[in-house]
Parts: C-alpha cells; sequence; structure tokens
C-alpha cells in the first residue's frame, strides 16, 4: 500500500449507505472493473464516467451503513479510489475495506467537490491544497495495522495457514 | 467490575477474558453466506491451501434465487458447484429453504451463547435467542471457511429497557423503530446493544427477531436479548449441538443506558430515507402504490396471523399492489395450512414463494420513479426497492396489511376500529 496518496475529491455528507454505493441489481458481479461502471448509479448518475484514478472520496459520519455488500469496496477500488476519508464509518464497510486494501481514515475534512487532498498514511495528515488547511488522524489499532501492512486479511490468513506463495 | 453478555461470549469463544476495545481471535460456531456474499468467498477461499471447515459451513441461496437473470443464475450455480465440490451438508437448494436469516433460526443453527457470523448484514438477527452475531464480508467469511477464526474489537455495549404493556397493534417492529428513531442510524455505531425488561420477555421470539435483526440499522455489531424458556422450548428438537445460556452481569457496565415505558410506543413508520425518520403511523397519511409484506425482519408466520387478522373479508385497496413473501417454506406452509395465504388471495394480493426479492430492489416487486411502498422489510434507502425517485416506508405487518386496505398508510386501529 502505498503511504503518500493525492487526489481530487468526491464529496459526500453523512450516511451514505453501501446500496447507493453499488445498488442491489448489480450485485451479480464481483469484478471491480464492472462493478465500477454503476458506482453511485442513483445517488449520483454518470459520476462513473467522470471518476479518475486517483482520485479520493471525502465524506461525513457513518460511511458505508447498510448491507455486508463487499462489492462496495471493491466497486470502489474498481473506480480508481485511493482512499475513503470520512468522520466516521459504518463497521462492516471499515472491515470490507481494510481487508481488500483501500485505505479508510476517520477525519473531518472541510475541503469541497473537485478540491485536491494529499494524504499521507504512515505519517496521518491530510493536508487540503487550496486552503493548506492540515488535519491530523489517528493510527490504526496495532492488529489492524498489522493486517493492513501485510496487505489484507487474506495475506495474512495465508500466512498464518503457511500456505506457499504459489497457492 | 461485571461483564456485559458481549464481552461474556467474546470471552468464552477467544479462551481468555476479554473487555471492550480489546481485538481478539475468537472460534466462530457457524459462517452463513448467501448467493450474493457466497461467490467472492469461494473464490477467495480456493486461493488458501487447507480443506473446508465444512461443518461450520452453511450455504443459503436466497438473494436472487429462483433465479432471476442469467447473471444471478451463474451466482446460484456458483454456489451449488462449491457445496457439491466441498460436500457441505449445509446447504439449501430452491424449496427446500428461504431466507438466510430466518432458516439460520429455523434448523437450529442459532442458540444462545453461540459466536455466528455471516456475510450478510442482518445476521444480527440471532442475538434475539441470545447469541453474539454479526455481519461480516466475503472475504473475512473466506477466512472462517479455512481457519474458524475471525478478529473482533470488543464492542462497548449499550443497555435497552423496555417494561411496561404495549398497545394494540404494537409490534417488535414498532419498539426497535422508536429505538432507531431516538438514537439514531449511527446511534449504535461500533456497539453492541443488549436489549431486555419486561416487555421483551412478553414478546414472541418472532417478534425479538424483528428488533435483533434490526440492530444494524443504529450501526450496532450485534443485538442482544437475554434468552429465557421461550427461546428453550423453541430450541428442544431444534438446535443443532447444545449451547450454554449467557447473561450479562448485574454490574456490567454500559456506555449508555435507556429506559422505555412500552405504553408510550404507538404504532410508528420510518420515512424516506433512513430507518431513523420515525413518526406515527397515524400522522403519515401517504398514498402507496405497493404493499410488501415479507423478509428476514417480517416474513414469519407470526406477522401473516397479524396481517391476515386485519385483512380478512377486506380488499386491498383499488390501485395498490400487495405483495406477501413468506421467509421460509416452512412459514409458507403453515400460512397455507392457517388459511393465511386464502385471505390475502382473496383480498387481491400476490402471494409468491419465499426469496430476498424486492426487499433489496432485486425483482418480484420493483418500484418505479415516484412510486410509494409501505413495506415490513428493514432499509428505506435512497432507490432501495427500485428506482431512485421510489420511496420506501418501513413499518410493522399491522401498518403494512392496514395501510393496503385504505390505501394510505394509517394506524390499524382505523381498519380495525
Amino acid at each position: 500500500m502505498k503511504d503518500h496518496l493525492k487526489g481530487r475529491i468526491w464529496r459526500f455528507g453523512d450516511n451514505v449507505d453501501t446500496d447507493q454505493m453499488i445498488p442491489a441489481e448489480y450485485l451479480v458481479t464481483m469484478d471491480g472493473g464492472e462493478l465500477a461502471k454503476h458506482v453511485f448509479a442513483k445517488a449520483r448518475p454518470g459520476m462513473s464516467e467522470k471518476i479518475m484514478q486517483g482520485d479520493i472520496v471525502v465524506a461525513g459520519r457513518n460511511f458505508g451503513c447498510g448491507s455486508s455488500r463487499e462489492h462496495a469496496p471493491r466497486a470502489l477500488l474498481g473506480a480508481g479510489v485511493t482512499c475513503v476519508v470520512a468522520e466516521s464509518f459504518a463497521r462492516i464497510f471499515f472491515r470490507n475495506a481494510i481487508n481488500i486494501g483501500l485505505p479508510v481514515i476517520e477525519a473531518s475534512v472541510d475541503a469541497a467537490e473537485g478540491e485536491t487532498i494529499a494524504v499521507d498514511l504512515k505519517a496521518g495528515r491530510i493536508v487540503v491544497e487550496k486552503s493548506g488547511k492540515q488535519y491530523e488522524f489517528k493510527s490504526y489499532p496495532p492488529f489492524v495495522m498489522m493486517l493492513v501492512e501485510k496487505g489484507g486479511l487474506m495475506a495474512y490468513t495465508k500466512e498464518m495457514l503457511q500456505c506457499r506463495r504459489s497457492q | 467490575m461485571g461483564k456485559t453478555v458481549t464481552e461474556k461470549i467474546l470471552s468464552d469463544k477467544s479462551g481468555k477474558k476479554v473487555e471492550a476495545g480489546e481485538i481478539v481471535e475468537a472460534s466462530v460456531d457457524y459462517v452463513m453466506v448467501n448467493d450474493v456474499t457466497g461467490p467472492a468467498a469461494f473464490d477467495e477461499f480456493e486461493s488458501l491451501c487447507v480443506p473446508l471447515l465444512r461443518d461450520k459451513v452453511i450455504l443459503i441461496p436466497d438473494h436472487y434465487v429462483p433465479n432471476k437473470d442469467v447473471a444471478s443464475a451463474k451466482q446460484a450455480m456458483k454456489m451449488r458447484d462449491f457445496a457439491r465440490k466441498h460436500d457441505v451438508a449445509n446447504y439449501f437448494e430452491v424449496g427446500s429453504g428461504g431466507v438466510c436469516h430466518q432458516l439460520m433460526i429455523e434448523e437450529g443453527f442459532a442458540a444462545p451463547g453461540r459466536l455466528i457470523v455471516g456475510a450478510d448484514s442482518h445476521t444480527c438477527s440471532y442475538g434475539a435467542l441470545g447469541a453474539f452475531s454479526t455481519g461480516i464480508g466475503s472475504t473475512e467469511a473466506a477466512t472462517v471457511f479455512a481457519r474458524g477464526v475471525l478478529w473482533f474489537k470488543v464492542p462497548e455495549s449499550m443497555r435497552f429497557t423496555v417494561d411496561g404493556e404495549l398497545g394494540k397493534h404494537v409490534m417488535g417492529k414498532d419498539i426497535i423503530l422508536t429505538i432507531i428513531g431516538d438514537i439514531g442510524v449511527e446511534g449504535a455505531l461500533y456497539r453492541s446493544m443488549e436489549v431486555e425488561g419486561g416487555t421483551i420477555s412478553s414478546l414472541s421470539l418472532s417478534d425479538r427477531i424483528t428488533i435483533a435483526n434490526m440492530g444494524i440499522e443504529a450501526g450496532a455489531k450485534t443485538c442482544i436479548i437475554p434468552p429465557d424458556n421461550k427461546v428453550d422450548d423453541y430450541l428442544t428438537g431444534r438446535t443443532r449441538g447444545r449451547y450454554v445460556p449467557v447473561f450479562a452481569d448485574a454490574d456490567a457496565e454500559y456506555v449508555d443506558s435507556r429506559r422505555y415505558d412500552a405504553s408510550e410506543i404507538v404504532p410508528v413508520v420510518a420515512k424516506p430515507h433512513l430507518p431513523e425518520n420515525v413518526a406515527p403511523a397515524s400522522e403519515v397519511g401517504v398514498d402507496i402504490d405497493q404493499a410488501y409484506l415479507g423478509s428476514c425482519t417480517n416474513g414469519r408466520i407470526e406477522d401473516f396471523r397479524v396481517a391476515a387478522a386485519i385483512m380478512k373479508g377486506r380488499k386491498v385497496h383499488r390501485g395498490v399492489r400487495m405483495i406477501v413473501v413468506p421467509a421460509t417454506k416452512r412459514v409458507m406452509e403453515q400460512a397455507i395450512e392457517e388459511g393465511l395465504v386464502k385471505i390475502f388471495m382473496d383480498a387481491g394480493a400476490f402471494v409468491s414463494g419465499p426469496t430476498c426479492g424486492a426487499c433489496l430492489g432485486g425483482y418480484m416487486g420493483i418500484l418505479a420513479p415516484g412510486e410509494k411502498c409501505v413495506s415490513s422489510t428493514n432499509r428505506n434507502f435512497v432507490g432501495r426497492m427500485g428506482d431512485k425517485d421510489s420511496e420506501v416506508y418501513l413499518a410493522s405487518p399491522a401498518v403494512v396489511a392496514a395501510s393496503a386496505v385504505t390505501g394510505r398508510i394509517v394506524d390499524p386501529s382505523e381498519v380495525t376500529g
């Protein structure tokens, strides 16, 4: 996982549910690229055509509430989103994101859609390019950090099971 | 310091004394996936190097079965193939199963003191029987298939005590919607809910399942109700293996404790587009296009009896479609035997076999732009049951039935007098 991320932001409010990120009728594939074609299809029609590799989602409270569908973080990853910053996350979304390698950061950031922010995952700092505003965020608990550093839950599980790389 | 139910179950399953805030790896009793979340778990599992822990694994196609289209047919096929390849006994084919959470309970997987995970957010339903159960992702499910353990942050707990006598037509749904209206959709985020009190003890298991089922709509990790003899009676001859009920200590520590007077709770509705937008049904008065009775939240025989009692001898209002979906085959059989299906059909309702279907906007009852649906389900998010400009109003089976008859959202007493 890269430590330094910089990207244009997509701004969302509170309680963005996973139905909005990827509506149920598209839950017929797990392919990130395929899912990305329908990312926020109902909440932000047309977004899938404008979103670009390296973009960052910034949101309010309780991001990712609702369904446990892992399709939601996979659709964001597939669309090129490198990181989600929100005031708080619904817990299943938070776990799913960590487990598949999408960084999720708890911070309240004041920046408008289209602005650029820089995120330093190691140092725990966010800088809004235009305003110069800086935000600190707490690092993950040690166990979660270990998962992130190993590359997610699957990598950790393979290590615990002593699966050889070829498997 | 005493322990909460959550701390006790996670202590038992991790083999050490734990308290809120710790992260532990705990041993899982059962892991369930459905036809939408399963396929990704199967792919991930096949990249691991150990045999499937088949006795812990439960495979339930329910979201898009009977297959809604070719893509969903392929997902259902993938689950069937996985079950065959790994010799999974607990696979429930179309015609023998139904909506996963009701089936997990009917089949005796859910029981007090157990730790159960499922790749579906409403897995928290089994807290109604005193289990610690919670929704997980597909990748997590794959790792449980292989190791039988998963990491958990031991959540802090909130206690909700409900005492007093419920009024006429007030159901478990009204209790949980009232609580969510009170604390909000993130009111229990990262936390466990423990719901208890004289009113809860007097509720049927069915109503308790409705309450636990919707804990996730307040953001809760799990929602546990102390098990009692009603749970034991239900599980007699049904449960798989032994179970040991777990209760909170009298001096357990809660981050928040709230009390509710049952006599003040009325039939309510959660208006679009969040389950916290709660208002008395008598004040809503919105004209509806569709009424939906079913789901893991309210698709049980007890729910059908309540709705049928209101609809008997009455007709679904002109211009309203009523869709009735029993949660499982067993619920459907019983509804037929008790004459409930005939009551619904005589009233002009459409009755189908079990599926999650329209609850999540899958199929079998999708809403057109501008349409409004009163529904016994659990979510009223933007576009949840269809077009982004459609609306879902969450309510109890009693309110759904009464509203189907009047054509607008009403308190059931307006129909029954």
